[in-house]
């Protein structure tokens, strides 16, 4: 198939997935017991004038049709309404949130990865010895956990019973730092218990699909060619298998995505990092709505679309793919 | 006549499948210790509740937050309740909540696999976009809102785990059903005019059925991890402890920073215990099925 053809045809199915998001989002918020009004407004004494007004002004005495019009046109234009707790419009709260959790996330995703493909290339080369089982076991373990209890029982040994690291936060509230340097010193110093607890969740997959991956490399016969012709050990890993084995981490990436939000709302609600995650816990815990569906809607749209360059990039990096 | 005599081939046939196939499971050490595991806590699941008293009662000031002693195995909790008797009260809404929802997954899973793979074309394309769909909508987010706007309810728990596991049972299940379709006994049964829906309930369900039994072990695990997680976050039944429910309050009420170990590290050794006694189970059952891994 040709490439653009392949393109128009991811193009669209991922259009059709954010459209299908929106709809189910748009009627998730309307199926709700109750009248959506008094939700919103959340005073029971309010007069049945004001109701009436306040439904009118919503749109909300309109067909459901007209409804959604009106909340496809609010999206385009960036309007997410407006967040109970913080009483701001949602978007901003969403946009002052993100830069922390890009941070955590991104950090802890590319340590993970790299540790993990290390630890995966060595497993895979050293197949079947105690270190292997250990290290797959282990693996194992920390799959079974629940990631947030993985948190607690760092900051339970690292900030409570051996206090090196602080409790949580981004920084300590009402600091004024003398310097840019002491002020990083003291991010670093809160980021890093959170960063090592996340790198933690992640990394077990990451480890056992490269061990996987390199060991299906390593039976091809164009290994043994090379074992034949006299490749030494370190250029047969490094110009041989690796790149070949290193293919199907591009696609766990992106397929990880989800599970890395899942993980950031967990990691950040126990490290109380001021993130997008733990906005999502107070959403959830002051019940407000609008900012939990759009930052629903906000993480979802993202998450297509990074698998959607994933799939892109997969396909300019495997030739076999294209032909 | 006939039909008795099928039936008593068939009871004879699955006694005598059974009967090998345990034969080679017990061989499996991984897969005896899942058992092991798994069977502790469905009989503390069974049986606990009714040995301990878990009233909920405030027992006294002093006896807050105490740490383990004779009296209390594992210590109490910030209103004096004893934290054993919650893990062992707790064991049977969280078993509950994950098997039922792991049964509504494999429900929905098997339907949608079966007719996309038997159907094929149309159908089967708009059944896997709709799979497609779910399988990458982050699963945590989905299953937050959903739980939000239901309500904290035992009920409500059960279906959003149980809704959001089906895509990935569904796409393995589909390409089973691939193969089976093809086979010659289902273009016999076509020929002397079975209805598709005989053919999909008799022909093929039979078939990939030993697949669902596998891929429930999975779902099972990451339901129960769902459960834990979702009412961690505070989307649990208050008013029924689970192992998940007890974290939020032991999290809520800042027992990580008051070092009340014994109320946070319990619950979740027993999910970790769970989780990997359904796993272990699942690692078995892929090596006595499939033959290719099996050692000799």
């Amino acid at each position: 198939m040709k490439m653009r053809g392949y393109v128009l045809r991811k193009l669209g199915q991922t259009v059709l997935t954010i459209f299908v998001v929106l709809v189910f989002n748009f009627f998730l918020f309307r199926i709700m017991p109750g009248n959506p009004v008094r939700i919103l407004i959340r005073n029971p004494k309010i007069s049945a004038e004001a109701l009436q007004r306040i439904t009118e002004q919503f749109g909300l005495n309109q067909s459901k049709f007209v409804q959604f019009g009106y909340y496809l046109r609010d999206l385009f234009t960036g309007d997410l309404g407006h967040s109970f707790v913080y009483r701001k419009p949602v978007l901003d709260v969403i946009m002052e949130k993100l830069p922390p959790t890009l941070l955590l996330t991104g950090t802890a995703t590319i340590l993970s990865i790299i540790i993990g493909v290390i630890l995966g290339v060595i497993f895979a080369w050293k197949r079947g010895s105690k270190l292997d089982v250990a290290g797959l076991s282990l693996s194992l373990v920390l799959y079974s956990m629940p990631s947030f209890w993985v948190g607690i029982l760092m900051v339970m040994l690292f900030a409570v019973y051996w206090p090196i690291f602080p409790i949580g936060g981004m920084s300590v509230p009402g600091t004024y730092y003398a310097t840019i340097w002491s002020q990083l010193g003291s991010l670093l110093r809160h980021m890093l218990l959170p960063t090592v607890t996340f790198a933690l969740i992640l990394i077990g997959e990451y480890v056992l699909i490269m061990r996987n991956s390199l060991l299906e490399v390593m039976s091809e016969d164009y290994m043994l060619t090379a074992r034949a012709k006299g490749v030494s050990n370190r250029n047969l890993l490094r110009r041989h298998a690796l790149p070949n084995a290193m293919l199907p981490m591009v696609t766990l990436i992106a397929m990880n995505l989800g599970f890395i939000v899942g993980g950031a709302i967990q990691v950040e609600t126990v490290f109380s990092w001021p993130g997008l995650g733990r906005l999502m816990y107070t959403a959830l815990m002051g019940r407000d709505y609008p900012l939990l569906q759009g930052i629903f809607l906000f993480v979802t749209v993202c998450v297509v679309g990074a698998n959607f360059c994933a799939d892109l990039l997969y396909r300019y990096l495997d030739p076999r793919v294209k032909s | 006549m006939l039909q008795t005599q099928t039936r008593k081939d068939r009871f004879t046939l699955l006694k005598k499948n059974l009967s090998t196939f345990w034969g080679v499971y017990r061989e499996n050490t991984m897969g005896i210790a899942g058992l092991v595991i798994l069977l502790f806590f469905a009989l503390m699941a069974l049986v606990g509740p009714h040995l301990v008293t878990y009233t909920g009662e405030i027992e006294g000031a002093e006896m807050v937050l105490q740490p383990p002693s004779a009296a209390h195995w594992l210590g109490t909790d910030d209103l004096g309740r004893d934290v054993f008797a919650g893990v062992v009260v707790g064991s049977r809404i969280s078993l509950l909540v994950g098997l039922a929802a792991t049964v509504i997954s494999m429900v929905i899973g098997a339907i949608i696999g079966i007719a996309a793979g038997y159907y094929g074309k149309t159908v089967d394309t708009i059944l896997m976009r709709f799979t497609d769909i779910f399988l990458v909508i982050p699963w945590l987010p989905l299953m937050l809102v959903m739980a939000a706007l239901l309500g904290p309810s035992l009920g409500n728990i059960i279906f959003v785990i149980g809704i959001t596991g089906w895509a990935g049972t569904a796409r393995i299940i589909r390409s089973q059903t691939l193969s089976i379709k093809e086979r010659p006994y289902v273009e016999r049964a076509r020929a002397i005019g079975s209805g598709d829906l005989h053919i999909m309930v008799h022909h093929i369900l039979p078939n990939v059925f030993p697949l669902i039994f596998a891929n429930t072990i999975l779902v099972a695990a990451v339901a129960i991890l769902s459960e834990t997680t979702l009412s961690f976050l505070g989307m649990g039944d208050p008013t029924r402890m689970s192992w998940g429910v007890m974290l939020h309050f032991a999290f809520e009420m800042g027992a990580v920073s008051f070092g009340a170990w014994w109320w946070l590290i319990p619950p979740g050794v027993c999910v970790v215990l769970v989780v990997l006694g359904f796993t272990f189970i699942g690692y078995a059952l892929d090596e006595v099925l499939n033959p290719k891994l099996r050692r000799r």
